[in-house]
């Protein structure tokens, strides 16, 4: 409920002037409240209504509405045929669908939570990531990977993993990982288009959570570019790069620190792979220090790649002190909710890291 | 009378070349060869199906002929193929499908090019049914750039208009060719795909998750275990509570057929693909057959098996021989034309060696390519920061 209170505030200055009467010469843009969830099931209608060759398959997704309700609505308007229920078979119906691809479909593979995806990464891999390059482009694979990544509330460590730099590492795969309601939009319908496999890793617990939509963004041909950053908030003082539900922590955040002078400049990095290191730079350089968050575990993860990148470009010149990377707790996740809370980062761990980078 | 022509045949060859003596033998075939003969093949067994495919299969002349050749192109392919990896010009993993012809030429004699296949690593013999020439072939396994992945594959990764490759996950292309039915389905052309796997392979988890949903949702896909007897160098005995993989499928109906006959693996295809064309479902099918190679180029093929029996196989079940000893005993062609096809064949296999040993290897330009499809070109991270390749689609 706060959580969501704060998007309102933060997104509302556009909703308000809406709620006014409209004047013709002054009018905001009509923008409109949406959930992640309602705009991914927007994204997925809308991609299902204008190519044939698109359907949907994965566990629970069809007569059950979605485990998480994400493709309410669809199996009852497209049927069995662009909405497959799955037997609990990762491994199976995730070849099946890589299959399909090869033979001209564009299947969209829900995987109930990613942690279930472990079971088929070797068709993920393997069989879709790596065709294009073996096949010297005779062979591609147009499908995409989606579902919850991430920690979610009380699911412990079995179902709380994050995926984002396991998938992150491989060559031949598209990686995006949406924050807000415009991202989550912009970037499936993206994917659902791209000839690759992409990965596309949601957050369960940013499914109910409303945000602004655009008008632009209402649009049945809406797309955010893959591979491109967003600037969410600007700053001069430092630059805080994230991605998904740690966007929203970030922008909390700089809304606390800009009451002591502090302004951060928030990234959404919005994709993982490729990952656009150009805007960390060009951002680095402006505020000449950089603090990364990720829910994910430390070792080999996104802000380790971003500490990489960043020192091995002309950013690293105008560092003032070393990149801090806030993340997740080097630990399966416990189940207690005081362990739970303590497992993952908090708004104040990252007020924290802010004023030791800046040595305040 | 025979004898006589055959006299002026290799007069003529000998004095004009051969194109004269060809003429000649042509000639004699209108008059003389058994355009077309019935065989008695062997009967399947069968699992949950009231009855099988026919005992008895028609082939003419022609049929005949054209399946004598790719068996023989893919026999002499393969041998090369031993040649060239010995003389290490070819590296890696390299599985050769010798011994097995008579699966991989009597399924394409039964299906259409329209139809869909795909199989694991031993697929040399696939890939060239499926339409790609011994020379794109040869220069794949040599990595050159004139192979049909450019030299990118290498020998489990070649792919031809509906056909799949060539997969090293053992089992994981079976899934992949349900998906491959599913989408034959939800096109609605009538076409079935092809799905092949190993003994080896038929203990893998994923086939019977893909046995379940191809059952459940009847997908016109014939998963096909061609059991060579050994999975690597573990016999069938060793490595499987039951052998008799047409079964394993539970609920889908099977076959057990005789995988050393093209006859009897053509018309056991034809079989099957007319049971998923009419919306059936799928179906099994285990062609009983066999390797002479080793696993891989790397193993011997001597230590789990004896010699005595991979030369008991040669003797009497080898594909090519039976097929040639059905043809001359119901005369339907001569020993001589099947000397000339077996010459042109070695022709042919020495010039795509020829090719496959010149070739240039692909430029370092292309490294990086193939990456991404219908993709703006992209940077891609050498072995060191200051190394920042080009990648294009």
């Amino acid at each position: 409920m706060a959580a969501s209170l704060r998007c309102f505030l933060r997104s509302g200055k556009n909703t308000v002037s809406a709620l006014q009467l409209r004047d013709f010469h002054r009018s905001a843009p009509a923008a409109v409240q949406m959930t992640v969830r309602d705009a991914l099931n927007q994204a997925m209608d809308e991609e299902l209504e204008r190519d044939e060759r698109v359907f949907l398959l994965g566990e629970e997704v069809a007569q059950y509405d979605g485990a998480y309700k994400v493709s309410r609505g669809l199996w009852k308007k497209y049927g069995d045929k662009r909405i497959i229920d799955t037997p609990i078979s990762e491994m199976g119906f995730t070849g099946i669908a890589v299959g399909a691809a090869m033979a001209g479909l564009r299947p969209i593979c829900e995987f109930m939570t990613f942690n279930f995806s472990m079971q088929a990464i070797d068709q993920i891999i393997n069989s879709a990531a790596k065709t294009y390059y073996m096949s010297a482009g005779l062979q591609s694979v147009p499908i995409v990977f989606r579902g919850p990544n991430g920690a979610s509330a009380g699911v412990a460590a079995q179902h709380s993993q994050c995926f984002a730099a396991w998938y992150g590492h491989c060559p031949g795969l598209k990686v995006v990982s949406p924050w807000n309601s415009e991202d989550a939009k912009g970037l499936l319908k993206s994917a659902i288009r791209d000839e690759n496999p992409v990965v596309v890793l949601e957050n369960e617990l940013l499914y109910g959570v409303p945000f602004e939509m655009s008008e632009e963004a209402q649009s049945k041909d809406f797309t955010i570019p893959i591979g491109k950053a967003k600037i969410e908030r600007q700053g001069n003082s430092i630059t805080l790069v994230a991605h998904s539900r740690y966007v929203g922590h970030c922008l909390d955040a700089a809304a606390v620190l800009a009451k002591e002078g502090i302004e951060c400049e928030v990234i959404n990095l919005r994709t993982i792979r490729p990952m656009d290191v150009e805007s960390i730079e060009t951002s680095v350089m402006k505020t000449n220090h950089l603090v990364t968050v990720e829910g994910g575990w430390p070792q080999f993860g996104i802000g380790a790649e971003i500490c990489a990148r960043i020192m091995e470009g002309p950013a690293f010149n105008y560092l003032d002190s070393p990149v801090t990377r806030v993340t997740g707790v080097d630990i399966p996740m416990p189940y207690a909710k005081i362990l739970e809370d303590h497992s993952l980062p908090q708004v104040k761990d990252i007020i924290f890291s802010v004023k030791k980078t800046l040595n305040i | 009378m025979k004898t006589m022509l055959a006299i002026i045949s290799n007069a003529l060859c000998r004095m004009t070349g051969r194109n004269a003596g060809a003429r000649v033998v042509v000639s004699r075939s209108f008059a003389d060869f058994t355009p077309q003969a019935t065989f008695d093949i062997k009967k399947c067994d069968l699992h949950r199906l009231e009855e099988g495919p026919p005992v008895k299969a028609e082939l003419t002349r022609e049929q005949g002929l054209q399946y004598y050749r790719t068996m023989q192109t893919v026999r002499r392919m393969e041998l090369k193929a031993d040649q060239l990896y010995k003389q290490k010009i070819i590296r890696g993993f390299c599985h050769l499908y010798d011994g097995q012809e008579a699966c991989a030429a009597g399924i394409e004699a039964a299906i259409n090019p329209s139809d869909h296949l795909i199989t694991a690593y031993r697929a040399h013999g696939y890939t060239y049914t499926r339409g790609v020439s011994v020379k794109e072939i040869l220069a794949e396994l040599t990595g050159r750039r004139g192979g049909v992945a450019k030299g990118k594959g290498g020998s489990m990764h070649m792919y031809a208009p509906h056909f799949y490759g060539g997969n090293g996950i053992v089992g994981a292309q079976v899934p992949l060719g349900a998906g491959i039915a599913l989408a034959c389905q939800y096109q609605g052309k009538n076409q079935v795909c092809v799905t092949l796997y190993g003994d080896g392979a038929a203990n893998q988890g994923q086939l019977f998750e893909s046995y379940n949903m191809a059952a459940l949702w009847k997908l016109p896909c014939i998963f096909i275990c061609e059991n060579n007897k050994y999975g690597m160098g573990t016999s069938v005995e060793r490595a499987a509570a039951s052998t008799d993989y047409y079964k394993r499928g539970d609920f889908i109906p099977g076959l057990r057929v005789d995988g050393m006959d093209v006859l009897c693996v053509r018309e056991a295809t034809q079989f099957a693909a007319d049971h998923c064309r009419a919306g059936k479902g799928p179906i099994i099918m285990e062609l009983q057959t066999y390797r002479y190679h080793g696993h891989s180029m790397s193993d011997p093929g001597v230590s789990y098996r004896t010699r005595e029996e991979i030369q008991e196989v040669r003797s009497k079940s080898d594909p090519i021989s039976m097929l040639k000893e059905r043809m001359l005993s119901h005369n339907m062609a001569s020993v001589e034309e099947f000397k000339e096809i077996d010459i042109e064949i070695r022709k042919q296999v020495e010039e795509a060696t020829q090719f496959a040993t010149s070739d240039p290897e692909p430029p370092l330009e292309e490294l990086c390519n193939h990456i991404f499809s219908k993709n703006p070109p992209l940077e891609v991270r050498g072995t060191s920061p200051w190394s920042k390749l080009k990648s294009v689609s």
